[in-house]
């Protein structure tokens, strides 16, 4: 089975200017506000995580043709049908069709404010050591994975240098696939554009770097 | 996202308004969401989390070294010491500006941001120009924004891959020294602290 993601855009040509937008706009219309609460509140059930969230919004087909918050909505739809929280035809009726299945949990409104000031961590602890250490020359992953992931396109198969060791995180490539948490090592690792695009771009003194979960690594 | 242009598209928005409309009726007949819930959620990124709160964390940075060193050091801690904390800012990691080095946050992959000190992050930041751009042509993405640095200051750009949220510590802009806690936050933009803009001058003293 491949997996697509169509929202791995970094490096991509073609897409034009970025559109400035004053610091005051926060919703370009009412559907997009209720679409980020209903969003919120149906994972506030406990049912998927964010790594699944993000797995069902950038295998949308249509990802590029959408905005965003319209990716958000196709993206809720999509898991609420996969969870079995309601069908499409009751989607599309907007009414109750069928019961409804348990859930892990409600979001009421007297905790909204408790649940967004806690978050959700992802820092963990392992009980095994890092493998790499701040300075250490490490190339990333050169194949695509038949997954979802976090190791982006356009630096795969690279060579940078460790700079920061965040700590053991949950792994973003099990946790969007429902194998569980196992947290990994996660490092800050940085790449010089002469590596990264090899001439391939205007040369123009900087550097890019990532976060990037031990799996993703071998020495260099 | 690009090549959609909703200006014109009232149908589509009324369609949009319907759809979602749709949905939640259905999930709260259903019980799995309190629809009181919904309206605290949007209050909460209209009104009260959004980059003022980064704003006064810059400002704090500025008048005082202590908390700069800490912010430095651990952000999460010296954030929430402010107030601000949680969601989308589980773990945040500050980035100073310095006259050598220039530090550009985004989301390659995505439209990871630092919401307790930045709030919502803008349509460009999740948009296909700014998400490819980034990465490769990080000064024509600043010159997009009026800003152009000098071929002597090295680009940083931190590409939000795992749950770690950047914010960009900018440089105190000079002739503020005369400037409260209140004055100097508000020189601090949003794009500032993402890396894509610069505080703005004071104005001069009448």
């Amino acid at each position: 089975m491949t997996y697509v993601s169509h929202a791995d855009l970094g490096g991509q040509l073609g897409h034009g200017r970025v559109v400035p937008e004053p610091e005051s706009v926060r919703f370009h219309a009412p559907w997009e506000s209720r679409t980020l609460a209903v969003t919120l509140a149906t994972g506030g059930t406990g049912l998927w995580n964010i790594d699944m969230t993000r797995a069902a919004r950038e295998t949308l087909p249509n990802y590029t043709a959408l905005t965003y918050y319209e990716i958000w909505f196709a993206g809720l739809v999509k898991l609420v049908i996969e969870h079995g929280l309601a069908a499409a035809d009751e989607i599309a009726a907007g009414r109750k069709l069928r019961p409804a299945r348990e859930v892990p949990r409600v979001l009421h409104a007297d905790n909204v404010p408790a649940v967004l000031a806690r978050g959700a961590p992802t820092e963990r602890s392992v009980g095994f050591p890092a493998r790499f250490s701040i300075g250490e020359r490490v190339r990333t992953r050169s194949e695509a994975a038949p997954h979802h992931t976090r190791l982006p396109g356009y630096l795969r198969g690279k060579v940078g240098i460790i700079e920061r060791v965040h700590g053991p995180h949950v792994f973003a490539d099990t946790n969007a696939q429902g194998l569980g948490e196992r947290p990994q090592w996660l490092y800050n690792v940085v790449f010089d554009e002469r590596e990264v695009w090899e001439g391939d771009a205007p040369a123009q003194r900087f550097k890019v770097s990532i976060d990037a979960w031990e799996p993703y690594l071998t020495p260099a | 996202m690009s090549g959609h242009d909703h200006d014109d598209g009232h149908s589509e928005l009324g369609e949009m308004d319907l759809r979602v409309r749709a949905l939640e009726t259905v999930l709260t007949e259903k019980g799995y969401i309190d629809p009181a819930a919904l309206g605290v959620l949007i209050d909460t990124y209209e009104t009260r989390i959004g980059p003022r709160n980064g704003a006064r964390v810059v400002a704090r940075a500025w008048v005082d070294p202590d908390f700069r060193d800490w912010l430095l050091r651990d952000a999460t801690a010296a954030i929430a010491s402010l107030g601000y904390s949680g969601r989308q800012g589980e773990h945040i990691v500050a980035v100073a500006n310095s006259p050598t080095r220039h530090n550009m946050v985004v989301c390659t992959l995505c439209s990871c941001y630092p919401w307790p000190v930045l709030g919502l992050p803008p349509t460009w930041y999740k948009s296909a120009p700014y998400r490819s751009r980034a990465v490769r042509d990080p000064r024509g993405v600043l010159a997009d924004f009026g800003v152009t640095l000098p071929d002597s200051t090295e680009i940083r750009v931190w590409d939000s891959t795992a749950e770690v949220r950047y914010l960009v510590l900018p440089e105190r802009p000079a002739g503020t020294e005369d400037l409260n806690l209140t004055e100097l936050a508000e020189l601090v933009t949003r794009d500032s602290m993402i890396g894509t803009g610069l505080p703005r001058a004071p104005e001069r003293p009448a």
